[in-house]
């Protein structure tokens, strides 16, 4: 069985974005992804920090933590901050739902995780931070 | 980004270069809205045929774009997207508000059949 583990903890500034999503892209390059997978998970990745940025610390300071498993044809990401938390995390994974209008957000992130990823699973506490885990399998 | 005005359509185009991300989102925003306050333009036309890589802010640009442009009496276009870009235009149900094209000039066309 092929495995593998990573793990990259970054400031939770926006040009961190593309840093994770080409990170989580070079991980999975030895399962040798299609070119769709490949954009599927780079999008997944890059709505999760996102939310983290935007949402976890809000213009504050603090590290997000990005972990990639692979066992198979099996990636996992998982994505945590310790930020401010989601206070309704059922609310906040229906499509069109954002706590940001004002910041035009389109509140697509978590529908596109879900679309793009074979599983998404979001815990969240109020002040305490988030944790985001989404698994795909590539075949 | 590149910002150019087709003063016949009214309409500012608007050609992305490279990842459109919630780190770029902030600044085209940002130039989209003063030049169309600067210009009088009231279209924006979103060339996407540059655009590598698109997430949700994108999504976002192009709803807060649809909000402007409908307050000065004007249409979004959006043309020039990659399979990648246009299924996340699909999956967010873009094509209500605005106007997907191949071309510009086809997006001008639909736009002004519309008037």
């Amino acid at each position: 069985m092929y495995k593998n583990s990573m793990r990259v903890e970054f400031p939770g500034s926006s040009d961190n974005e593309r840093f994770a999503r080409s990170v989580a892209a070079a991980f999975i390059l030895e399962l040798d992804p299609t070119i769709d997978q490949l954009s599927e998970i780079k999008t997944a990745v890059s709505e999760a920090v996102t939310n983290a940025i935007i949402h976890g610390y809000d213009g504050c300071e603090g590290n997000v933590t990005m972990e990639g498993k692979i066992e198979d044809d099996t990636v996992t990401f998982t994505v945590s901050d310790d930020g401010v938390g989601i206070p309704d995390v059922k609310r906040a994974r229906e499509p069109l739902f954002t706590g940001k209008p004002e910041l035009e957000r389109s509140g697509m992130g978590f529908t596109i995780m879900e679309t793009f990823m074979d599983s998404l699973d979001v815990k969240s506490e109020s002040g305490k931070g988030t944790t985001i885990t989404m698994t795909k399998k590539l075949e | 980004m590149e910002l150019f005005l087709s003063g016949k359509h009214h309409t500012l185009i608007v050609k992305i270069y490279g990842e459109l991300d919630h780190h770029a989102a902030v600044g085209i925003k940002e130039n989209v809205d003063r030049e169309l306050a600067r210009t009088g333009a009231r279209n924006v036309a979103f060339d996407m045929s540059r655009v590598s890589f698109m997430d949700s802010s994108g999504i976002g640009v192009i709803m807060g774009r649809y909000k402007v442009a409908k307050s000065l009496g004007g249409r979004v276009i959006i043309y020039g997207a990659s399979e990648d870009v246009g299924r996340i235009l699909a999956m967010s149900g873009i094509k209500d508000i605005a106007v997907i094209a191949d071309s510009v000039e086809d997006g001008m066309r639909e736009v002004e059949a519309n008037v």
